[in-house]
């Protein structure tokens, strides 16, 4: 039997990698990847405690989690689309108007 | 060691699509061609290993490999069922599935792609495996929806072409709507039983009403013509014919369309309790044998005239279903495998052969030219056409006879016409591709040759399947394969029905009648007399252009779904603009209005005071400012870092420790 530490701890590394990924890279679709696994990692973490404590709570949490995961790189995408065609940019510090 | 030996079934394949799928690239596409057809080798000597131990101990078998989603009375296993059923969709699916990635090796060669093309051949693979081998219905749904999948994955390989991406799309989308009306049966069955095993649910199907059966089977039924192309939701599977051949003979002949037929049976005891369900599967499947067997009397593209006779054989086996003969519907599953995987795999020699030509028109007279291609492509048209003993005379003798014997003779009468058809449009595909004068491009002509033997070998192993794989269940009703599936395949409550032998010899004599029959027309039509087909087709034009364009249905779908889909699309788009837009817009005016209004006193009166303190906190801001840098990083760094503090001061204040010392303890 898998202990529950194994799922946390897999779920802090996939975390950290996606956090770290939001952190330093540039490209947007890297960047949306990234955020993307971060919400995995939560799910693992909601799945794992839910098998561990006997309850479908958890994993019906995940379910939807995955399913506003879909929407928000729906929507995501068409952002990074739209700011492709407005400024012709594919990199993330291409964009800094946002600023005093 | 039985366990092991059924797990191992799908996980060959997932190896190989693992293996060619991400790191594909790094070596030779031969390597990946021979991992592809070694992986479902291998398969197919596991399925052979699990035949042989089922056929020592007929007992249904259960094999758990993995406890998926369980709560409260939830429990759902990826878990395999082995029967007799399963057993003979294995051995075609691996068996079949083997000789085809065989063929494709040779088939393939040298295109674009090629590790792409076997990566997805592999993931059907697996995919079909599952949705044979599952124990319950959402394993059977997984591998429902693989086998889907791929099929989009492969009708579009050739994806820079726009007639392959639109006819991917087009089977894609018209098996969600059969996929929705099977996922409604599933949430019916699983409110019903609360479970999803099948022996669960098969031991309690008999607590059913009537109509609760009627409604599962027939939302079952939905999903069934979907993935099998029944009418009304045929009109993917000839545009399927867009992908390379390998893919039409696997997939859209041999095995994935005939999990409709495989699913009818796997439930047959939810239909065996709602009539009225089980008449309309027959009904369907009579009316479809019939209808696209009359389309295909005129088509002229040779995949185009195989893709119709496989609906119009897909009906057969549905209308085997309907009557209540499952093992014959299964029967009929195995032989067509057999001899639509061979005309398939030998019209694709055919058409490598002419460098890609794929009209009969431009065909002729190729008999001397290909030889071993021609022979096999022969004894395919034989057994399609109902010629004893070759392998369908069988399964199609039994399916009408099974028909006529329980009185169905309007079913009988559809199934008969029907098999005049198909011999008549299968021997005029003969005639026409093998046999007359030679009508080839003369650019391609002086190239024809035959393939090479990596792809004649598999041609001529499904020849001899062809040939004698109908001896399996020979004396009909009677034979090894009955006696096999009789546990998993008996209908329920059905009397036993000895009928004489006068009368089955009389059927028999009927059915090769009229298999003679269409062979004979054919004969006289396009070998005695070459220009009579035209001479029939400019009497009666209007019937010849309605069937040569598939009785428009297409085009009825067209302007019944697709048109008034995009109609309303263009609606919303006009109701964006001019309705909503034009709301945002009178707001955004109005405030525009008053904020004029305002903007006068702001400016004169308010600003006045409001300078003073802006310029002094301006000039106390000079220095923060540069913390709000525009970039997107810096802002998420600032998140992450804010965060961080704050769980280490809600562990502080209200835990009492530092996060530091948790991770310690």
């Amino acid at each position: 039997m898998i202990p529950l530490s194994a799922y946390v701890a897999l779920s802090a590394i996939l975390f950290m990698t996606g956090l770290v990924g939001v952190l330093i890279r540039r490209n947007f679709i890297v960047v949306l990847m990234s955020v993307e696994i971060m919400l995995n990692a939560a799910n693992i973490n909601l799945v794992a405690f839910s098998h561990y404590l006997y309850s479908m709570a958890g994993q019906m949490a995940a379910l939807f989690i995955i399913a506003v995961a879909a929407a928000e790189a729906a929507v995501g995408l068409a952002i990074i689309i739209v700011v492709f065609r407005g400024k012709m940019a594919t990199n993330v510090d291409q964009i800094n108007i946002l600023k005093w | 060691m039985f366990d092991l030996l059924v797990l191992l079934i799908p996980v060959f394949p997932l190896l190989a699509v693992l293996a060619n799928g991400l790191v594909g690239s790094r070596y030779s596409p031969d390597v990946a061609g021979r991992l592809a057809f070694g992986s479902v080798g291998l398969s197919f000597l596991c399925v052979l290993g699990v035949f042989i131990s089922i056929l020592g101990n007929p007992e249904p078998r259960e094999v758990i490999a993995y406890s998926w989603i369980f709560g409260g009375t939830l429990s759902i296993n990826l878990a395999f069922l082995i029967d007799p059923l399963t057993v003979i969709m294995l051995l075609v699916v691996t068996g079949v599935g083997f000789l085809i990635h065989v063929y494709s090796v040779g088939y393939m060669h040298g295109e674009e792609g090629f590790t792409r093309f076997f990566t997805y051949m592999n993931l059907f693979m697996v995919s079909m495996l599952l949705l044979v081998m599952g124990n319950n219905y959402v394993v059977l749904f997984i591998g429902w929806e693989g086998v889907g999948l791929c099929s989009y994955l492969l009708i579009g390989y050739y994806y820079e072409k726009v007639s392959a991406g639109k006819a991917a799309t087009k089977a894609f989308v018209v098996n969600r709507i059969g996929d929705a009306g099977f996922l409604l049966a599933i949430f019916l069955i699983f409110s019903h039983f609360g479970t999803l095993d099948y022996t669960a649910v098969m031991a309690k199907a008999s607590t059913l009403s009537t109509e609760m059966a009627t409604a599962i089977s027939l939302c079952l039924l939905v999903g069934a013509i979907g993935k099998s192309a029944q009418l009304p939701l045929y009109t993917w599977l000839p545009d399927a014919m867009e992908g390379p051949t390998p893919v039409s003979a696997l997939i859209h002949a041999a095995t994935m369309v005939t999990a409709g037929v495989y699913m009818v049976v796997r439930n047959h005891v939810l239909f065996d309790m709602a009539p009225m369900a089980l008449a309309t599967v027959g009904i369907i499947g009579g009316i479809t044998a019939l209808f696209a067997a009359t389309i295909g009397l005129v088509q002229n593209d040779i995949k185009r005239v195989l893709a119709y006779s496989t609906v119009s054989q897909l009906g057969y086996m549905f209308l085997a279903c309907g009557v209540g003969a499952y093992t014959a519907a299964i029967f009929h599953l195995m032989t067509h495998a057999f001899f639509k995987a061979l005309l398939f795999l030998s019209a694709g020699s055919v058409i490598h052969a002419l460098s890609g030509e794929q009209d009969i028109r431009k065909m002729g007279g190729l008999h001397n030219k290909i030889p071993i291609t021609h022979k096999v492509f022969l004894i395919g048209t034989l057994a399609i056409a109902g010629i004893p003993p070759l392998a369908g005379f069988w399964s199609k003798d039994e399916i009408m006879a099974h028909a006529f014997v329980h009185g169905y003779y309007h079913l009988y009468l559809l199934a008969a016409v029907g098999a005049f058809l198909t011999s008549f449009y299968m021997f005029r595909l003969t005639y026409l591709t093998f046999y007359g004068s030679s009508r080839v491009d003369p650019h391609v002509a002086h190239h024809i040759h035959e393939s090479p033997s990596v792809m004649t070998t598999p041609l001529v192993v499904l020849a001899g399947l062809a040939l004698f794989g109908g001896f399996l269940g020979v004396p009909p009703e009677h034979g090894w394969f009955h006696g096999f599936l009789h546990e998993v395949a008996a209908p329920l409550g059905a009397e036993a029905h000895e009928v004489g032998w006068g009368v089955l010899f009389g059927l028999m004599s009927v059915a090769v009648a009229i298999a003679l029959g269409g062979w004979g027309l054919a004969h006289y039509m396009y070998a005695i007399r070459p220009q009579m087909a035209n001479e029939w087709a400019a009497k009666s034009p209007q019937v010849y252009t309605t069937i040569l364009n598939k009785y428009y249905v297409d085009e009825f779908y067209d302007c019944l779904i697709v048109e008034p889909c995009k109609k309303l699309g263009m609606l919303w788009d006009w109701f964006d603009r001019h309705i909503l837009d034009r709301f945002v817009v009178g707001i955004g005016r109005g405030t525009d209005i008053s904020a004029g209004a305002i903007t006068w006193v702001e400016k004169y009166v308010i600003y006045a005071g409001l300078n003073v303190v802006g310029y002094s906190n301006h000039l106390l801001s000079w220095s923060w400012r540069k913390l709000q840098s525009g970039m997107v990083h810096h802002y998420a760094a600032i998140i992450v870092i804010g965060l961080a503090l704050l769980i280490h001061l809600v562990l502080v204040w209200f835990v009492g420790s530092s996060a530091a010392d948790m991770s310690i303890r």
